[in-house]
């Protein structure tokens, strides 16, 4: 297997750490300004006009769980009271708050402001409800309507742009600072451009062998496209990501020597045992072409852009529509059959997530659909993203074999037919 | 005995009755007639009865229905009023309901709201977005929002909705809530005159009969309970928090009581008691109703307001009542209840109050291992 570790692999390591170190000397002298936000659909774009960095407990959640050092917090959180069956992300990150664990090592500051760019995912209020209630700092909650229909309407536009030039004022007033309205746009500009590369490069994944895994690689790359969407240094280095993997792709170079299944993964990936999941596909020279988590942050493939001519409005539309944690159920039914057919995938892998019943709560229906309407094979797995007590290794294992299986079978049985 | 004690009789049977059928008789009085079936918490119930609708609160399935088909849609650490949900609506049990309304209150609820409009798309399914948020724009865009919803309830009856006939329904359930409140009140004042399970039972028909007949009823009741002749019980008075949504067996709620405690609060169907005041009746109607939810809704666990937080408001509700002690009632798998409760045990420990903590499932096989808890509970109080 070739995971994705080209040149950019290092950049990638070096944006983050370069991220963290940010957050570190703002927890010593509380410069720059922070402000804890969600990756889905967020706004931080905004940010650049106050020269503020942002805090993804997300991501730190997520670092701990590849570094195996998520229980501990959970376990600290359930002693608070927390349930067994709460997400996982937010006791992994209210117990390190409480015992004070990150994921480098370094300092997190107490952010400027809690800002709860709340789409679609109702546990994201609570959690930074709670962030806020147990570090004192000011909270926002920037309520967005979730998407009813196919569009949002004007009033939901409306009120989004409102909502953000009210965090504006509330920003203006916490640092002391005059937003900074050609950065903002300017952001906005780089944003559409970061968008550009990574929705090429996304649609590098349609060529057989994909240069790159749509779910397992594009993770990596989605921590510069959060940290650093609206920034130069991010539109460089998806820049070099698109290069280098066209380079791949004008090679023949697939992520396995020879490419055997084409799936798409739905939910998120259970990071406590990442590589060993890996390691489960891998063995099937199974390459994933797309996924709807690496949607969370944005969903860019199919054509949306931000646009500097319209950047308050372009922010509202992203955080309202363009990511899939805010659209409607049955709009992320209809983009996994597009990736499916688009993307000619020969199955659809749904990796149902205990902790979080946004991406899991009738993936069961979603299932039906699958196999009816779109008349492709589908294999249900269940763990967790966060907590490692939820994955039942040999089992999984036992089901992403018998899947393959069964794909190869039909898959000779139709060259046979073929052939007869 | 009084004829309205045979109320609490009847109520069991018409609340647990999943053929609805009496809101097909409802229907059946007048040709072209339709029901309107919310998903808790809240609905603006005045949007549907200004339409000449019968608006109904969804409440499960309780222990009457067996999960045959919903599971094959909801799998697993999904709470039961989802998956009752769903199966009512794979049986047909749904059908007397023409139109199905959601709301913001939870990624489950969320996706279970277009789950259904797939495979049902003979119902009209919406989403209301209602706001987690308090500021003017949220007003404005909730009455966008229900000015939306007023549209499609238009299509669906064909007919206009007057801001007249509106104002007149915000009317009545203005009455309605208020008189809820009252028997909050006496219930708060003299529990022995009103034990919780029967308020539950006299509170939740309100959702199922026609506001007007469970105003005449909460009337009756208002008149009849003082003049019960009850005796005092030696009980422990406690606070329920945290059935805002699934709702526990009423079997549940009796052993509450029985074990020793007075339930003087709960938030046992919210919705019928959502405003802390009448809804203003002047001005635009829609507009009255979107800024009452925005401004002046009770605190509830599927609701945020950064200004006033939930804990404040269960403090408020300790005190108010003089609660000695705080039942978390809480619905297996519950995300939004179980969050909540950090927080609130967080306020109750600092008040200095005991509290237990006790989960349910709409189908309980046994109550044996709650009874123990709570008696448990009621004797470490009794014998502090
Ligand atoms: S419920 Fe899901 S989307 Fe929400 S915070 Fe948890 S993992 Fe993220
Ligand atoms: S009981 Fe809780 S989790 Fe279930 S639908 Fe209601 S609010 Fe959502």
């Amino acid at each position: 297997m070739s995971e994705y570790r080209g040149s950019i692999h290092q950049q990638q390591k070096d944006l983050m750490l370069d991220w963290y170190q940010r957050l570190d000397q703002a927890a010593e002298g509380g410069e720059p300004p922070t402000v804890s936000m969600m990756i889905s659909g967020n706004c931080v774009e905004l940010l650049e006009g106050f020269d503020a960095v942002p805090i993804y407990p997300e991501v730190n959640a997520l670092q701990l769980a590849i570094r195996h050092q998520s229980l501990e917090p959970i376990l600290a959180a359930e002693e608070m009271g927390y349930a067994g069956d709460n997400c996982a992300y937010v006791k992994a990150d209210i117990g390190c708050m409480v015992k004070g664990i990150t994921p480098t090592g370094g300092r997190l500051p107490k952010p400027t402001l809690v800002l709860c760019n709340f789409v679609g995912c109702n546990t994201y209020v609570k959690w930074f409800e709670h962030v806020a209630a147990f570090t004192g700092a000011p909270l926002f909650v920037l309520d967005v309507p979730f998407l009813r229909g196919e569009e949002p309407s004007q009033a939901d536009i409306y009120y989004v742009v409102q909502q953000l030039k009210e965090v504006v004022e509330r920003l203006e007033k916490l640092t002391g600072r005059k937003f900074d309205e050609d950065r903002f746009r300017q952001a906005v500009a780089y944003s559409r451009d970061v968008e550009e590369l990574w929705s090429e490069v996304k649609h590098l994944a349609k060529h057989s062998p994909s240069p790159f895994d749509a779910y397992f690689d594009a993770i990596t790359l989605m921590g510069p496209l959060y940290v650093y969407r609206g920034k130069r240094e991010g539109v460089e280095f998806f820049r070099s990501a698109l290069a280098e993997l066209k380079e791949k792709v004008r090679a023949g170079e697939g992520v396995y020597d020879q490419e055997k299944f084409r799936v798409v993964v739905e939910g998120p990936p259970p990071y406590p045992y990442f590589r060993s999941f890996r390691d489960m596909f891998a063995h099937w020279k199974a390459v994933a072409v797309a996924s709807t988590y690496s949607t969370v942050g944005g969903l860019w493939e199919f054509g949306f852009r931000h646009d500097p001519e319209k950047p308050f409005e372009s922010v509202a539309m992203h955080m309202l529509a363009q990511n899939v944690t805010n659209r409607n159920y049955l709009q992320r039914y209809e983009q996994i059959r597009r990736y499916v057919q688009e993307w000619k995938a020969d199955g659809v892998i749904i990796h149902f997530v205990k902790s979080c019943r946004l991406f899991s709560a009738g993936q069961g229906d979603m299932r039906d659909y699958l196999t009816r309407q779109v008349g492709v094979p589908t294999l249900y797995i269940e763990s967790d993203l966060e907590d490692p007590r939820y994955f039942a290794e040999a089992q999984t294992k036992n089901r992403i074999d018998a899947f393959f299986e069964s794909l190869e079978h039909a898959k000779h049985t139709a060259a046979h037919a073929v052939g007869a | 005995m009084d004829e309205f004690e045979r109320t609490f009789d009847s109520l069991p049977e018409i609340l647990g009755d999943l053929s609805f059928a009496r809101v097909r008789d409802w229907k059946k009085q007048q040709e072209g007639r339709k029901a309107v079936a919310f998903f808790p918490v809240y609905a603006p119930a005045e949007l549907v009865h200004a339409a000449g609708m019968l608006p109904v609160l969804l409440s499960g399935a309780g222990d009457r229905l067996d999960i045959q088909h919903a599971d094959s849609r909801f799998g697993s650490f999904i709470c039961s009023i989802i998956k009752t949900t769903m199966e009512m609506a794979m049986t047909g049990h749904l059908e007397p309901f023409d139109a199905l309304l959601f709301s913001s209150i939870c990624d489950s609820a969320r996706n279970l709201c277009f789950v259904i409009k797939r495979n049902f798309p003979q119902i009209y399914t919406d989403f209301i977005h209602l706001p987690h948020s308090t500021s003017d724009s949220s007003v404005d865009f909730l009455t966008q929002e229900y000015r939306r919803i007023i549209h499609e309830l238009e299509r669906l009856g064909g007919s206009p909705i007057h801001d007249e006939a509106l104002r007149q329904s915000i009317a009545l359930y203005n009455g309605q809530r208020g008189l809820v409140r009252q028997l909050y009140a006496l219930r708060a004042h003299s529990p022995h005159l009103l034990r919780a399970w029967e308020s539950y039972l006299l509170v939740r028909s309100g959702y199922v009969m026609p506001v007007e007949e469970h105003i005449t009823l909460l009337r009756q009741a208002l008149e009849y309970l003082p003049t019960r002749s009850n005796k005092k019980r030696d009980a422990i008075r406690v606070v329920i928090e945290g059935s805002f949504c699934e709702q526990p067996p009423l079997e549940l709620i009796r052993l509450l009581e029985n074990a020793g405690c007075d339930v003087v609060e709960d938030d046992l169907v919210i919705a019928q008691r959502w405003f802390t005041e009448d809804v203003p009746l002047g001005g635009d109607p829609v507009r009255a109703l979107a800024e009452s939810y925005v401004k002046s809704s009770v605190y509830s666990s599927v609701r945020h307001d950064s200004q006033r937080p939930r804990w404040d408001g269960l403090a408020e509700k300790i005190r108010g009542t003089q609660a000695e002690a705080v039942i978390f009632l809480i619905a297996k798998f519950c995300e939004p209840a179980y969050f909540d409760y950090v927080l609130f045990k967080k306020k109750v420990d600092e008040m200095g109050l005991p509290h237990l903590l006790l989960e349910f499932e709409e189908k309980l096989f046994t109550f044996d291992r709650l009874r123990t808890e709570v008696e448990t509970f009621v004797e470490s109080l009794v014998f502090d």
